[in-house]
């Protein structure tokens, strides 16, 4: 009876010291170990010291049953729709029914998550989940994490450090939208495009993606047109008062293509004032990006034509990187490509609009 | 145009030259000039019917009736706070996001589906007496703490927005009902956009407000030497804090307009640098930005101005992000104009040519 609980205490404590100071590789084998070793302590009924030790190896994820521990660190979730839908889709995910054991740290300021990293690092979390606030700033905290043995997953935003402090990036490609944005129109065969382009604000991301596509577009055929290329910054009163200019302009157009569903609605306010007909089988073709829930409702009620989707719902895709190195399966990519999808006013169902909309 | 006229008809060059209202107009007529030169159809204007089958009066001009008339009743609230306390309020923009989330706010509710929980007086009553208050606080700042007005306005500069987005939950409500498009569109029938009539009424209730009460007089008083409206019995900290709240009025006016333009709000956006159009309209007036005297009119005509470059420059396809580059340049040339020493030899001038023409 004394040896095997002297065994029991060997096996723990030899988790114990593994963990300590574990590579990312050892990982797994770790868990198998200590989880092994936890099972033969409640089999046994172990006297008090073991479980005394068990105790205060609760930290240890093994100790816990089968529950991995991810640390998550987004950006505030009030700042946009797109955000609130972010952090819903990871709190949905990560859930002690799906194995996880998650905490979340939230800012805005790189500081303030570099600090919440380090907070997670002690806590010897399995995985950090970031999405960062700024691109720069992170290479130390990576390096302490990666010697933890923590593997690192960045979610929607890319980082400058190298590319070995983490497992895997997982982010929007804004090109592949525009071009899908772009296909789609192209497949509405008018005979002639008229297009009000109005642009983020200019040197964004998702600016320069969603616009790459129809500049390459417009200046390959010849039947493509921009009546007007504006930026409103994001600002759904600026591009009214742009649609406003061209309509006093007495100008042509058949399409409106916005690069986010807030600059398509000031855009369509403008319409309506001047009673041109927008939507499905109409005058003019509104084209919105980001699926807003509200943007799909009004596509459900063929006001608009076409919206883009920039996909926050990444937890899937991170569940699936984790799930792969829990199994030591290598990776195919280290960068992962979100599927997006685009939305057609005359294919939308009221199901999309309540999964995808945010 | 009365305006005009009587400034033509007191005769004279120089006279004109020394109004106050000269520098609006002229500006006015210069931009009305260019684009008749370049392309008179500028000034075309069509009745039509919007998507509800009412008739709507569109064009160029009337685009600058609408989008004007924003500025021109902050203007009426920016020209009493810079003829009393000899500075600008900045944080304008902020307050109207303010303004406008407490009218979404009472109107929708929060996780509400958009229609009506409250009557729409009642929401802007209440966004006015919000905005009043956050007035009220920024004219305590100057009046009684004797703060710098932009540096005291530079608070809510910074929060109003968080402000804003947290009297919402940072929900972005939508309206869905019709009746509230009315304020930044038009009402049934009438073919002038809406606005446009809010900016008449702000301008009649604070002309009367000047004919009968001593509020201009008082304002331009504690202006010109607070110290010495002091000694002859006017009470400058009440002046000065009255002109910030009064703004704040104004503010939950424009408030209205532009939620009601949307029937939604957007916080880090709504009425963004619109501050800057308005003190440019009090600028444009020909108004002192130092205090003192005062011309509510010029202001008005200055924020249309304002509009008239902005939608001549739309027309041009001027990029959007450069319209701000164009104001300034705007605003260099007419501080050069109203600089005193500047002014002075133009109306010499005036009267020289005068001279001449009498010798001729």
């Amino acid at each position: 009876m004394k040896k095997r609980t002297l065994v029991t205490l060997l096996a723990v404590s030899v988790a114990a010291a593994g963990l300590a100071g574990c590579s990312s590789s050892s990982e797994t084998a770790e868990t198998a170990a200590a989880t092994e070793a936890a099972a033969e302590a409640g089999e046994e009924e172990a006297g008090g010291e073991a479980a005394a030790e068990e105790e205060a190896e609760a930290e240890a994820p093994a100790a816990s049953g089968e529950l991995i521990r991810v640390g998550i660190i987004n950006n505030d979730p009030n700042e946009s729709g797109y955000r609130t839908a972010n952090d819903a889709d990871m709190k949905a995910m990560f859930t002690e029914e799906n194995g996880y054991e998650a905490s979340f740290a939230y800012s805005l300021k790189n500081d303030e998550q570099i600090t919440a990293a380090q907070k997670f690092i002690q806590d010897e979390v399995d995985y950090l989940l970031l999405s960062a606030a700024d691109t720069s700033g992170w290479d130390s905290v990576l390096q302490d994490a990666q010697d933890a043995g923590i593997g690192v997953i960045l979610f929607d935003r890319t980082i400058d450090a190298s590319e070995d402090l983490y497992l895997a990036s997982i982010v929007s490609d804004m090109n592949k939208e525009g071009e899908t944005a772009v296909n789609w129109l192209a497949d509405q065969g008018l005979e002639e495009y008229n297009i009000i382009h109005i642009q983020g604000v200019m040197g964004s991301a998702a600016q320069q993606g969603r616009t790459g596509a129809l500049d390459a577009k417009v200046a390959a055929e010849d039947n493509w047109n921009l009546v007007t290329q504006q930026t409103a910054e994001w600002n759904s009163e600026k591009a009214q008062q742009i649609v406003q200019s061209v309509i006093d302009s007495g100008t042509e157009f058949n399409v409106i293509y916005a690069e986010n569903d807030d600059m398509a609605k000031g855009a369509v306010a403008a319409l309506d004032k001047a009673n041109i007909s927008h939507g499905v089988g109409k005058d003019v073709i509104v084209m919105g990006f980001d699926c807003n829930k509200w943007a799909l409702e009004e596509l459900l009620a063929q006001n608009w034509n076409y919206d883009g989707q920039c996909n926050p719902f990444q937890a899937s895709y991170i569940d699936e990187v984790i799930k792969k190195v829990e199994a030591g399966e290598e990776l195919a990519e280290k960068t992962i490509i979100l599927d997006e999808k685009g939305f057609d006013a005359t294919t939308i169902t009221e199901e999309d609009v309540e999964k995808y909309g945010i | 145009m009365t305006v005009k006229k009587s400034a033509a008809a007191s005769g004279g060059v120089a006279d004109l030259f020394r109004k106050q209202i000269f520098i609006p107009i002229a500006a006015l007529l210069l931009l009305g000039l260019f684009n008749l030169a370049v392309d008179p159809s500028f000034f075309k204007i069509s009745l039509g019917n919007n998507s509800d089958g009412f008739p709507v009066l569109t064009g160029y001009l009337i685009t600058i009736l609408d989008y004007g008339s924003e500025v021109a009743i902050l203007a009426i609230g920016m020209t009493l706070v810079t003829a009393a306390s000899g500075g600008q309020d900045i944080s304008v923009g902020a307050t109207v996001a303010i303004a406008g989330s407490v009218i979404l706010r009472i109107l929708v509710g929060t996780g509400g589906d958009g229609t009506l929980q409250a009557p729409i007086i009642v929401a802007f009553l209440a966004a006015c007496v919000v905005s009043m208050l956050f007035g009220a606080f920024n004219g305590v700042l100057v009046a009684i703490f004797k703060i710098q007005p932009m540096v005291a306005t530079l608070i809510l500069y910074t929060a109003g927005r968080s402000i804003a987005a947290w009297i919402n939950n940072n929900e972005l409500p939508i309206v869905t009902d019709k009746v509230f498009t009315y304020f930044g569109g038009f009402i049934p029938g009438i073919p002038v956009p809406t606005p446009f009539f809010l900016a008449v009424i702000c301008v009649i209730i604070t002309l009367l407000a000047l004919k009968f009460t001593n509020l201009g007089l008082y304002t331009q008083a504690v202006g010109i030497n607070a110290s010495s409206s002091r000694l002859n019995g006017l009470n400058p900290v009440f002046i000065k804090w009255l002109s910030f709240v009064i703004l704040g009025l104004c503010v939950a006016v424009v408030g209205l307009i532009k939620t009601s333009r949307l029937s939604t709000i957007n916080y880090s956006v709504i009425a963004k640098d619109i501050e800057m159009d308005a003190i440019l309209a009090v600028a444009l007036g020909g108004n002192a930005l130092s205090g003192g005297k005062f011309n509510i009119m010029a202001s008005i005509l200055g924020a249309y101005v304002i509009q008239f470059l902005t939608t001549t420059l739309y027309k041009f396809n001027v990029s959007s992000d450069a319209l701000p580059a164009y104001k300034a340049a705007v605003v260099i040339l007419l501080v050069v104009i109203s600089a005193p020493a500047v002014k002075e030899k133009l109306s010499a001038m005036g009267k020289k040519l005068k001279k001449q023409r009498e010798v001729a």
